[in-house]
């Protein structure tokens, strides 16, 4: 095996869940805060996942008190506490850009049928 | 003490610290490198030692080195490489030198032969500004003035376009992130010179030293 190949390997988290753009995620994230650690949660549609190995991020898009709020996390990172998977989407594209210029009802996506 | 290591940069990837930050890294494979033979003050009048680094075909080892490498009663290594070390007398020959010892945490200086990047204009080379590349303009990459009229000739050193990379850069003070002692890696932040599969010579930081660490 190449040995980054090994090195990334060793860095990547193995209990990601499936996740694709278009599904509505909560992650939570460790923040640190005078000294203490807690975890503080993020919730909003993905709308986009790039890079691979642990270099893989994610960008996460809500919108909070009428202002888009956008966030991208990388995958693996060791501050990304839990991500969980609330809802899931059918979307015909990989990114989802074209929600920042949608609002309300027209912003919202279809959801997948199970 | 002073130490040295020949290495091989297999490339870069990323890796998160202790705190979570993300830190980019070049990877090197560091040794084992076998000290060769020494050079001693009074025989070659400076000193030294001579390591070894890399597997080669036996076949490919012309006579002489061969001779060579069986003074020293090691097998022919790809390559050889004299490091000046204060502190040269502490080290045998037919010692090995591994990855373990550095460690986390410490400074070294990195050497290696940087990118050729061929025939290269002002603006790749210096950092020269261009001119526009658009509306009628007919100056867009070129070096402009050379110098002033008066001088009626170019100074010598002028930058000019021309051959560029190649050479033999050191980077100073990387820190090492990790050390893989048991698969002879090596995980030095940021980039190092050259291409991969390159050769390096990683030794520690002679910066450090005079900060008095």
């Amino acid at each position: 095996m190449n040995v980054i190949d090994m090195i990334e390997e060793a860095e990547m988290k193995k209990d990601v869940p499936d996740f694709r753009p278009g599904d509505t995620v909560r992650v939570h994230v460790k923040v640190v805060e005078g000294g203490r650690e807690r975890i503080q949660s993020f919730e909003g549609v993905v709308i986009g996942r790039r890079g691979g190995g642990t270099r893989e991020t994610f960008t996460v898009r809500r919108v909070s008190y009428g202002v888009g709020v956008e966030r991208t996390f990388p995958i693996h990172s060791p501050r990304i506490d839990k991500i969980e998977v609330l809802k899931r989407a059918t979307v015909r594209r990989a990114k989802l850009y074209y929600l920042r210029e949608l609002r309300g009802k027209a912003a919202r996506l279809k959801e997948k049928r199970q | 003490m002073r130490k040295a290591i020949l290495g091989k940069k297999l490339g870069m990837t990323q890796v998160f610290d202790d705190q979570g930050r993300a830190v980019p890294v070049t990877v090197i494979e560091a040794g084992p490198c076998v000290v060769v033979s020494k050079r001693t003050e009074e025989k070659d009048g400076y000193n030294a030692i001579q390591v070894g680094f890399g597997r080669v075909k036996e076949r490919r080892v012309n006579k002489p080195l061969k001779g060579h490498f069986e003074a020293a009663k090691v097998k022919p290594l790809r390559y050889l490489r004299e490091f000046r070390l204060d502190n040269s007398a502490d080290y045998a020959e037919g010692q090995e030198l591994r990855v373990d010892m550095f460690s986390a945490g410490e400074l070294v200086d990195v050497t290696g032969v940087s990118k050729g990047k061929g025939f290269a204009g002002g603006v790749k080379r210096w950092g020269f500004g261009r001119g526009p590349m658009a509306h009628g303009s007919k100056y867009h990459r070129a070096p402009g003035s050379l110098q002033s009229r008066d001088a009626a000739r170019v100074f010598k050193g002028r930058k000019l376009p021309g051959r560029m990379g190649g050479n033999r850069v050191t980077v100073l003070a990387l820190k090492i992130e990790r050390i893989y002692p048991d698969r002879d890696l090596m995980l030095i932040r940021g980039a190092v010179p050259g291409p991969k599969g390159s050769l390096v010579v990683v030794r520690d930081s002679v910066k450090s030293k005079a900060r008095g660490e």
